[in-house]
């Protein structure tokens, strides 16, 4: 950029090309780089691309071979196993696909800027570049690999179950997998006992969501506000005994709940509804409903004390100005609390907030630790208080229908990383920008 | 009515309301500690206040039929190693995602979150065949390396919100001063973000302790189970006989990771808004 104009005409290379450079690359990575005079960068490339042809290719193959077929000898060839190696090699191909991509597109740009009058860096410059240019992605590689494997490997994998046969009448190593299309989703629904398990754990799912939620943040928001109250006093005591169901772990509390609850032997019957009410007690787990009240009840109870604890801190941060100049204007409470206290609390926490209903959504532990799911229903594989999210760990594991488990895993999915999708949009690191 | 009376009434109320949720809250936690004190096994039988009060499930958690103290290291060993290796691995991510330019930053983050929306018991039957074939099945190692990869979007999220509120001033004038890329990640990054470090640090502790889900697929040996699944089976497999059990021995870790938790509610609360709201 400093060069004159004049001096950077006469260091042009004009016999360079660009063309001949990216040809190289597309025969054989690391060619245009050496035609470059890249030569660290291009023996860097061609190693890789040796090494894959030597050792990976063959198990790529084989994976892809796998994948298609997903084995042809019953009793030989494991199709779950195949599935697997299938997903490794098609995440294997993309990780080399885009390096192969991305020294084709290198050799190109680096022939432009020498047919422009560019010198390759000196070898030592070269490493400096190097390190700087790919500082981001060495700090970022070993979290991307343990994700690659963790997150995205098990979610290809169960997103292609869904379209197999894979259950439990048709398993390896015994017999083959097959592929069978939009079968599965299907099935769900047109077959009525799926129809009906489906719209009914749906719905509840929905509801429980919501109820559940709405009902800890409301709980949490209310008991903020008045233990906040100036004429309060012992706020220091009141706030860790408020925060104390937070603090034990949930695993704990809610085996704890389902003993308490127990129909016929539970203190909360025992000690509690027939003293007070007589009768025999309220059927809290064999009752659809009145478990599924108890399990509201519970999640309330374990999930109000963070929410306390977050509108808490926010609280104490309005400025208490505001609440002075709404005086002055003679404000009721109600008003004070709906355009002073609201606005400020959402507005600090929305996306702590939203996380809740994702969580609960997906909250497993309370419904399986509490009740497994029960009490059965009727003319439905899924019990009355079972959500999506058991529904899928049932199938998976009790009954072994994992194509099954998996549509609706998909299904999930879409749902709530919709949902999610919507709210990290709005956010501002979205927006925020890197400078290096 | 006048203004004091009325004021009287409310503060009144909301003493009122807040016995009550007091006697709501602890009603169930002494439950459980009246429990590990009763004689016998019988959850039926057990009373809020024992008739007979007894250590015998105490003891017994420590005599050597029980592989309690066992579970309560493998649990240690894998909340020690996930709260370091999260640290570590978030901060790298996190400080490449707020302060570099390269491929995948801008949506990088967010896709990985919202994959990990997908639920995960499909993924327990995806990693358990992967565990098998790499041979980490029924390992604590695999367990932890899984948490790991887990634990990565959510909270690299977090510190990165946190990292975006760190003034750039600060890096850029320590990168005119000569600081290469890893000092001014030492030197000042990890400095000044130590509190949202402590919350992952944290989570990430207290987590793997109660998580039950995941290792009670992974690991398949009472040897190697951690406390959650060693305590889950013993009322899983006999329900009436061994709940006594279950409280003494959940009671033996709840207390302590309670007082922490109390104890540094603070800092986790602060620590998630300016992570978590600005994020």
């Amino acid at each position: 950029m400093s060069i004159p104009e004049d001096k950077h005409s006469q260091l042009r290379n004009n016999k360079h090309r660009p063309n001949v450079a990216m040809m190289l690359s597309v025969v054989f990575a690391g060619l245009g780089q050496l035609y470059n005079r890249s030569y660290l960068k291009g023996i860097i490339f061609i190693v890789i691309e040796v090494a894959f042809l030597v050792t990976l290719l063959e198990s790529i193959n084989f994976g892809l071979w796998g994948l298609r077929t997903l084995g042809t000898i019953p009793g030989t060839d494991h199709s779950i196993r195949l599935l697997v190696f299938g997903v490794l090699s098609l995440i294997g191909i993309v990780l080399i696909g885009s390096l192969y991509v991305f020294n084709v597109i290198d050799a190109k740009k680096q022939a432009t800027k020498i047919k422009e009058g560019w010198k390759p860096r000196k070898f030592k410059e070269a490493v400096k570049h190097f390190y700087d240019y790919a500082f981001p992605y060495l700090m970022t590689g070993p979290g991307l690999v343990l994700m690659t494997f963790v997150v995205i490997f098990p979610l290809l994998f169960s997103v292609l179950l869904a379209f197999t046969n894979y259950n439990l009448y048709n398993s390896p190593p015994r017999n083959l997998v097959d592929w069978v299309g939009f079968d599965n989703f299907t099935n769900l629904v047109t077959v009525p006992i799926w129809q009906d398990t489906f719209l009914s754990v749906f719905s509840w799912t929905v509801v429980w969501t919501v109820v559940a939620t709405t009902l800890q943040i409301a709980v949490g928001l209310f008991l903020a506000v008045i233990v906040n109250d100036p004429r309060i006093k012992f706020k220091k005591l009141i706030r860790t005994i408020l925060i104390l169901p937070w603090a034990v772990p949930a695993f704990v509390t809610i085996l704890i709940f389902s003993a308490m609850f127990n129909d016929h032997f539970g203190a909360i019957n025992r000690d509690i509804i027939i003293p007070l009410f007589g009768g025999d007690g309220i059927p809290w787990l064999s009752d659809p409903f009145y478990a599924r009240t108890a399990i509201i009840l519970i999640q309330t109870w374990l999930g109000f004390p963070f929410l306390f604890a977050l509108f808490t801190g926010v609280l104490q941060s309005i400025s208490s100005d505001w609440y002075e100049a709404a005086d002055v204007d003679g404000a009721t409470r109600f008003q004070k609390f709906r355009n002073i206290t609201m606005p400020h609390v959402l507005f600090a926490t929305a996306p702590l907030l939203i996380m809740q209903y994702a969580q609960n959504f997906n909250n497993f532990n309370v419904i399986y630790l509490f009740n497994e799911g029960g009490p059965p229903v009727r003319n439905q594989n899924a019990g009355g208080t079972d959500i999506l999210i058991s529904w899928v760990y049932k199938l998976t594991f009790d009954t072994n229908n994992y194509s099954m488990a998996a549509v609706i895993s998909i299904i999930m999915g879409v749902i709530i990383s919709a949902f999610a999708f919507y709210q990290f949009r709005k956010t501002r690191s979205f927006k925020e920008e890197g400078e290096i | 009515m006048n203004y004091k009376t009325k004021s009287k009434i409310e503060v009144f109320a909301i003493y009122l309301i807040l016995a009550i949720v007091t006697v709501i809250i602890f009603y169930p936690l002494l439950w459980t500690i009246g429990m590990s004190f009763n004689q016998g096994s019988s959850l039926y039988s057990s009373s809020l206040i024992p008739k007979n009060f007894s250590l015998e499930h105490y003891k017994w958690l420590f005599s050597d039929q029980s592989d309690y103290l066992l579970w309560y290291k493998n649990s240690m060993i894998v909340s020690v190693a996930v709260t370091i290796g999260s640290v570590i691995l978030t901060s790298l991510v996190a400080y490449a995602f707020s302060r570099y330019h390269f491929v995948g930053r801008k949506n990088g983050l967010y896709i990985f979150l919202l994959l990990q929306m997908f639920p995960v018991m499909m993924a327990m039957v995806a990693l358990y065949i992967f565990l098998n074939m790499i041979g980490l099945l029924d390992t604590l190692t695999g367990l932890i390396l899984i948490y790991l990869g887990g634990q990565i979007p959510f909270n690299a999220w977090l510190v990165k919100g946190y990292f975006d509120t760190i003034p750039r001033e600060l890096d850029q004038a320590a990168r005119l001063d000569g600081a290469g890329h890893l000092r001014v990640f030492w030197s000042i990054m990890l400095p000044l973000a130590k509190p949202i470090l402590a919350v992952v640090a944290l989570f990430n502790f207290m987590m793997p302790l109660f998580d039950f889900l995941l290792p009670s697929i992974v690991l398949s040996s009472s040897e190697n189970y951690t406390l959650a699944v060693g305590l889950y089976n013993f009322i899983n497999d006999q329900f009436a006989n061994n709940f006594t059990r279950f409280a003494a021995g959940s009671i033996l870790i709840a207390v302590p990771i309670a007082a922490v938790y109390l104890y540094l509610q603070k800092y986790l609360i602060g620590g998630l808004t300016a992570g978590g709201s600005k994020g």
